[in-house]
């Protein structure tokens, strides 16, 4: 009989053991992110939504100028949050382009006066088709798309203020 | 007493609403006319997963974007399109994530080979006990 057998079901116990605790002290990243980063960005052409403001296409993003693309709706408590952070952006010159998901005028129109706003354009989604396009998971999301149309950059929830320097360095840097 | 009043402002408040006010989709609740169609739609739902509640299948799932997501798949199966044309466009943009259908490949193989791996072990160990049974 070979001893040393005693001590397997003990090991695997042990090895189980330690997969279960280290899931326990470092969680798993639950954050679902577009595999489009790098890739160029799907073609679509949005209706406008927002009075005296013009709908938003795959066209605006290809003149050679990187562009912020904001994912938001007004029924959407964080993209209210991260409101703010958008007119700073806007202010430190980065044009600001948006789609708003399943979103209608009245709302969205209240939502722009409560909130400011710090937008182009604004596309239509009225069943999230571009927002499943982009490989978006959710509201407020972001992507910075560079001159040529290509996604740069994914901000997946909403911009806080510690990450506005980040994503101006990233629209700097997609020049 | 000092709290009544904060009570009384708790009780009056109302939540704020954090869904879509707009109908849903058309097709996220209402089944495709063609029987065989829906039976491919339902089939392909059943094994994608919503990426808002990430638990749940898209069938399952009463989220808004996950209604949108049935929506998707069901007027792409209407216009003809084979489901694993609609799996393949999905997990081009949310990763292998978005199946229930794991591909094999690089992270995956330990899935797929380890209850073969498991059953030729349960199959050496009943062997060899077998074998000392009838001595």
């Amino acid at each position: 009989m070979r001893r040393w057998l005693l001590w397997v079901p003990l090991a695997l116990f042990a090895a189980l053991l330690a997969v279960v605790a280290s899931g326990l002290f470092k969680p798993a990243d639950r954050v679902v992110r577009s595999a489009l980063v790098g890739q160029p960005l799907p073609d679509f052409a949005l209706p406008p939504i927002a009075p005296g403001k013009p709908g938003l296409s795959t066209a605006t993003f290809r003149q050679g100028r990187p562009r912020l693309l904001n994912i938001f709706a007004s029924w959407c408590i964080p993209c209210a949050a991260e409101a703010p952070q958008l007119l700073r952006l806007k202010a430190m010159g980065v044009p600001v382009d948006a789609i708003a998901i399943r979103d209608t005028v009245p709302a969205l129109t209240a939502f722009l006066r409560r909130n400011g706003d710090p937008y182009d354009r604004i596309g239509d989604d009225r069943q999230s088709a571009v927002q499943l396009a982009l490989g978006s998971s959710g509201v407020p999301e972001s992507f910075v798309i560079d001159g040529k149309g290509r996604i740069v950059l994914q901000h997946v929830g909403d911009i806080r203020a510690d990450d506005v320097a980040g994503i101006a360095a990233a629209v700097r840097s997609a020049r | 007493m000092r709290r009544w009043p904060w009570l009384a402002i708790v009780l009056l408040a109302t939540p704020a609403l954090a869904d879509p006010v707009t109908p849903p989709a058309r097709l996220a609740y209402t089944q495709l006319r063609d029987p065989a169609q829906e039976a491919q739609a339902r089939a392909l739902m059943a094994t994608l997963r919503c990426v808002v509640c990430q638990g749940q299948s898209i069938a399952d799932s009463d989220a808004s974007m996950a209604g949108d997501m049935r929506a998707l798949v069901r007027s792409r199966i209407a216009a003809g399109e084979r489901p694993e044309a609609i799996r393949t466009w999905l997990v081009a943009r949310y990763g292998d994530y978005v199946t229930y259908d794991p591909p094999f490949g690089a992270a995956t193989w330990p899935l797929w080979l380890a209850p073969i791996a498991l059953l030729a072990v349960g199959a050496a160990v009943a062997r060899s006990s077998f074998r000392r049974r009838a001595r």
